[in-house]
């Protein structure tokens, strides 16, 4: 190594080292992008100070350039790197000076939140529908307006029954039409429309068909003239009271979402033989006995039973000469009272009167 | 009705038996019960008390102070009954005692010390009597148990009517006890009868003119009857089912009717000469034993003493030859009459009693007969001196059939699926009165004739007794295995939950159910009123009542009108029915209609009706991927406006309306405010087939967009303008989108996008150039100009 810098050399390298100083200084005093951006041309841009000392290199002989020539790119390179870091160092601040200035949201400022509602029948009607077709039901429609023969001579009620005065049903002033008084008048229908597929593919009729349904009552809080049902068929070849008792816990232990216990009662409805009242044990005392099931433990739920063959002959099931070839069961569920134990809702009047201040609370289920 | 277990006791033994639990069965196996009540748990120490002595209180002006004894020793008593008197026996309840629940003590009554109780007939449960205390028979030994004396101690249960409408055969203790004895494998006893002793010719003239309505009749004369006041037990019974005592023949009547579901009636001897069954050639009025006068139709069956109105069958019997305490001789009456008459007069009068209760479930006819006999064993029991004098007339003009049932057990395992043993059937069906023929697992059993007037006639009904017996909480219960099946949705339905789900998520509207009826006061209180249609029978014309709605609008604008302080701004909707007129062959024309209805007191009607627009395009382009075009329309309906009425088409189908209402309902409804219907005709609306989903690939080239802003001159619709950029001459235009619209009074302009694109290249912007020249080419034949 030599001892001593030769002249041209040794100015170089103090220009370098104020330069150094300099660049060091007002570095340090940047603050933001542009000055820096300022900075930067002073240094490194074509006519700044690093292209200067380039030019100045010229002057310098020749077997010196090579070592003033290294001094001058490691003096560029130095700064090119303080310049990188500096300018990351001031995103960074300026990032951190954006976030800070940045508002803290209120999230607890009052909102007005706009939300539909759907009618409680629609809720309650839609989540059977979806433990039925779980099941291999199908979710059928009828009309509510209906014929005599549908409502009751195709369900065996004789021609003098109760049901058929007209205190109790709505008769219309169209020949023999009448507002329906329950969903079982579609039976005759849904078998007509799925006993070609029971007897031709072997597929068994499985049907549920919700419907509105009407009967001649003074309202109050506990009665309605118009009310919604559930109806539901079964039918296939050896379809039985033990399946029958399956099914119902079956499907009420899924409509609840829990276990239910059911119990079978006779129960008389003329288009079933044998007919049954079906209880449940009480959901909310569990059987003990409290207000709700009147202390008995249980809660009549839905009537049921197996299709009478005369039902089944009339819907073109069974013919006269084997009125059990077939053999089916049927199921009610009153829709408008099950939305009334399933949202504590005390007046029936509740779901046809259209308060909006009632019914717009049934946002979702 | 109210069943006492100490009169079932008389018909089947069911000691050992628990009682409670056997009810409960009961109502498994039979019919429901509704409430059990152990009568006399809460009487104790009630014993006879002979007052000896009474003296009134010197503190009170009713109450009296009495010495009473009770076999035991005598007791001082305080006592406010006006009946009580020296030498009187009554029903005394000693210290310690028990009455109604309530426990006796000795208290001091006005300053004189009591040590128990003498007591009413209401006091110790066995009547309504709290006029005074009990005045017993004066043979009675003081201090002996009143149970002894009246049969306080029962458990009586009240069956649920309605569940015995198909069981004529309960509708008496006799048919319950039938029930028991099967429920727990006991013999049925046989039902204590008289014969009638009579040896004579004489006989009481019965004549059933009106043969359809009375299909049997039963009577007999009876003499000599002395007794008036029927047995402590008797009263008793009567008083625990729900009745009360009258006089013996009173009692006796309506204790058979509890007994066997029997009515029958009692009429004073000599004024009935010659019973005669018919019904009236015209309208009259008759004075009932309850001393109404009632209207009597010529459809109500009546019965005649020769020619005079002496009862209305099967309801209740006539004041005139109504029995008293003074009635020595009586014709009996033990009818079947037809339940549907029966039911139908005791409706037209309003006047449902016991009888026509029982009468209207179609009774057995065979039970008349038995009945007589059961009335005179009775009578004979109560007041021995009372002799027949005539024999018994029996007119039995309809007989039921009999019938006969032939089954086996596959039969029975099949309609189960459980496995009931042959001879459990057997036995089954012999407890409850079927004759049974068989032969290994070959059934023949005839149905007996309390079950065979409706109720039992078919293998189904069978199989139903014998599992009501076997119990439903035996059963093993199966599943069934099925092939296993698509089960697909209907149209219908996945349409409904699409569009109920799109107006309430993403319209915020509230779905609402209202009648299928006009309500013409509400109606009213808008300005409108029913419009012609269908209507219920037998509602009032006058008053509009009963009309069906043709339109979901007649129910939604009353409940805008009742809602219109909910909100500022909502929105409500309905898929519910309407009935437009007939249809060709007179029926109904019942549709499935969406109805859809926005108010607003914030929004102008424009923005209104055009959200009403955007909600109708949505749906439609949801579900059928389609688009809908309006037409106006004259209005029909009086709540229309006759400018902004508009049908409804996709796919050229016309599937509803849409429109704002008329300044005259609207003011009516609220000040200021804004309102737009919607109805759409469902069953058309999902029969129009919906177009496929149309799939394109993207192009990897971008589009070229560019911004027409589009003057439209006054009374031009959109739509007249629209097929200048057809698709079918301009493949490459890949989509149009509004970008901005200015709608005011007197201009329209809007700023629409043209995107061009192909799929292999960006098209340049001489090409883009050329076809916008085209458009602009064919809007200004239409006078339409640009906006600068």
């Amino acid at each position: 190594m030599r001892s001593w810098l030769p002249g041209k050399v040794k100015i170089m390298k103090d220009r370098i080292n104020s330069l150094k100083e300099r660049f060091t200084k007002e570095l340090s005093e940047v603050k933001d992008q542009s000055s820096l951006e300022e900075l930067r041309l002073a240094f490194l841009s074509k006519k700044g100070s690093v292209s200067q000392l380039m030019q100045e290199l010229s002057k310098i002989p020749n077997e010196q350039k090579r070592e003033a020539g290294a001094l001058i790119n490691s003096f560029k390179q130095e700064i090119s790197a303080r310049f990188d870091a500096k300018l990351e160092e001031i995103k960074k601040i300026e990032e951190e000076c954006l976030i800070n200035s940045t508002e803290s949201y209120d999230e607890s400022l009052p909102r007005n939140i706009r939300r539909g509602s759907y009618h409680p029948i629609t809720l309650v009607q839609r989540e059977l529908e979806d433990v039925f077709r779980s099941m291999g039901f199908d979710v059928e429609d009828y009309s509510e307006i209906v014929d005599d023969y549908h409502c009751f001579e195709a369900l065996n009620i004789p021609p003098f029954h109760p049901a058929r005065d007209m205190q109790d049903t709505y008769y219309l002033t169209t020949p023999n039409q009448l507002l329906k008084s329950h969903t079982s008048a579609a039976q005759n229908s849904i078998m007509h429309k799925y006993g070609p597929l029971l007897k031709e593919k072997g597929r068994p009729i499985r049907a549920v068909f919700p419907g509105r349904c009407f009967r001649n009552e003074d309202i109050d809080a506990c009665h309605e003239n118009t009310f919604f049902q559930m109806e539901g068929i079964m039918i296939d070849k050896d379809i039985s009271i033990s399946n029958l008792i399956y099914f119902m816990k079956t499907m009420l232990s899924e409509v609840f979402e829990r276990d239910v216990t059911v119990r079978l009662r006779p129960g008389f409805f003329p288009f079933v033989e044998p007919g049954f009242e079906l209880d449940i044990q009480c959901l909310i005392c569990g059987g003990s006995g409290c207000s709700s099931c009147k202390n008995s433990g249980w809660l009549e739920l839905c009537p049921c039973g197996m299709i009478h063959p005369n039902v089944l002959k009339y819907g073109g099931i069974n013919t006269e000469d084997d009125p059990y070839e077939y053999t089916g069961f049927a199921f009610g569920l009153g829709l408008t009272r099950l939305a009334m134990m399933k949202y504590g809702v005390k007046d029936i009047r509740t779901f046809n009167e259209g308060d909006l201040n009632a019914l717009s609370q049934f946002v979702s289920k | 009705m109210f069943v006492s277990m100490n009169w079932i006791n008389d018909f089947v033994d069911l000691s050992g038996e628990d009682i409670d639990k056997l009810i409960s069965r009961f109502t498994l196996s039979t019919a429901e019960v509704e409430g059990v009540e152990h009568k006399g748990e809460d009487i104790k120490d009630v014993v006879v008390g002979e007052i000896i002595s009474c003296e009134d209180h010197p503190d009170s002006d009713h109450l009296h102070v009495l010495k009473v004894d009770a076999g035991d020793k005598v007791y001082d008593v305080v006592c406010g009954a006006p009946n009580a008197r020296a030498g009187i026996k009554t029903a005394f309840a000693r210290c310690g005692g028990s009455v109604c629940g309530m426990k006796i003590k000795s208290a001091k009554l006005r300053g004189i010390e009591s040590f128990g109780m003498c007591c009413s007939g209401k006091e110790i449960g066995i009547s309504d009597d709290h006029s005074g205390i009990l005045e017993l028979d004066a043979s009675l030994k003081n201090g002996t148990d009143i149970k002894s004396i009246y049969p306080i101690d029962d458990v009586v249960f009240e069956v649920d009517n309605k569940s015995l409408t198909n069981r004529p055969d309960l509708w008496g203790h006799y048919g319950i006890a039938r029930e028991f004895a099967a429920l727990c494998g006991r013999e049925l006893k046989d039902l204590p009868v008289a014969e009638n002793d009579y040896k004579g010719s004489d006989t009481v003239d019965v004549d059933i003119v009106n043969k359809d309505l009375c299909f049997r009749y039963t009577s007999v004369r009876v003499e000599n009857i002395t007794k008036h006041v029927s047995s402590n037990e008797m009263q008793v019974r009567l008083y625990y089912c729900g009745s009360r005592a009258i006089n013996l023949l009173a009692d006796i009547t309506n204790y058979i009717m509890l007994e066997l579901g029997q009515p029958m009636h009692a009429f004073d001897g000599d004024k009935i000469k010659k019973i005669v069954v018919d019904t009236p050639s015209e309208n009259f009025t008759f004075k009932t034993l309850d001393g109404n006068e009632r209207q009597i139709t010529p459809e109500t069956l009546m019965i005649y003493d020769d020619k005079t109105p002496v009862a209305i069958a099967g309801i209740m019997g006539g004041l005139d030859s109504e029995i008293t305490d003074d009635t020595k001789t009586l014709v009996l009456e033990s009818a079947n009459f037809d339940g549907v008459c029966v039911r139908k007069s005791a409706g037209r009068m309003g006047l449902r009693t016991d009888a026509s209760a029982r009468y209207e479930k179609t009774l057995d006819p065979e039970m008349t007969l038995t009945a007589v006999k059961r009335f005179l064993k009775l009578l004979f029991d109560e007041d021995p001196g009372a002799k027949c004098v005539s024999a018994i007339a029996d007119v039995y003009v309809k007989k039921y059939p009999e019938i006969t049932v032939p089954f086996n057990k596959k039969f029975v395992d099949r309609y189960t699926g459980i496995d009931i043993s042959s001879d459990r059937i057997e036995s089954t069906l012999s407890s409850l009165g079927f004759a049974v023929k068989r032969n290994g697992d070959d059934f023949e059993v005839k149905v007996p004739s309390y079950r065979a007037t409706k109720d039992v006639s078919m293998q189904a009904d069978i199989v139903e007794e014998i599992t009501r017996i076997y119990g439903y909480d035996n059963f093993d219960i199966t599943t069934t295995y099925e092939p296993l099946l698509p089960v697909r949705p209907t149209v219908r339905k996945v349409n409904e939950n699409l569009i109920k789900d799109t107006l309430v998520k993403r319209y915020h509207l509230h779905e609402v159910h209202t009648r299928i009826w006009c309500d013409p006061d509400e109606l009213r209180d808008i300005g409108l009123s029913p419009e012609d249609n269908v209507r219920l029978l037998g509602s009032s014309e006058e008053q509009e009542q009963g009309i069906l709605r043709t339109s979901l609008i007649q129910s939604f604008l009353p409940l805008v009108y009742k809602n219109r302080t909910f909100d500022d701004t909502f929105g409500v909707f309905e898929i519910g029915r309407a009935v437009k007129g007939t249809n060709p062959d007179n029926t109904a024309n019942e549709r499935r209609m969406l109805c859809i209805t926005l108010y607003s007191k914030e929004k102008s009607e424009k923005n209104l009706y055009m959200e009403g627009v955007d909600i109708v395009n949505t749906l439609v382009s949801e579900i059928k991927h389609s688009k809908v075009k309006y037409k106006k329309r004259e209005c029909v309906h009086a709540w229309e406006h006759p400018k902004n009425t508009s049908d409804l088409y996709c796919e050229g189908v016309c599937f509803g309306t849409i429109g704002t209402v008329h300044p005259s309902t609207l003011k009516m409804i609220a000040k200021n405010c804004s309102i737009v219907c919607i109805e759409t005709d469902m069953d058309i609306f999902d029969d129009i087939s919906a177009n496929e989903l149309d799939f394109a690939e993207p192009s990897r080239f971008p589009d070229v967009d560019y911004d027409l802003s589009l003057i439209i001159p006054e009374g031009v619709r959109f739509e007249d303008i629209e097929n200048c950029w057809d698709k079918k001459d301009i493949p490459e235009l890949t989509k149009t989108s509004v970008i901005d619209i200015y709608d005011t009074v007197d201009t329209k302009s809007i700023t629409i996008r043209f995107s061009f694109g192909l799929d292999d290249r960006t098209l340049t912007g001489e090409e883009v150039q050329k076809r916008i020249d085209g458009i602009v080419e064919k809007l200004s034949a239409k006078n339409i100009t640009l906006r600068s």
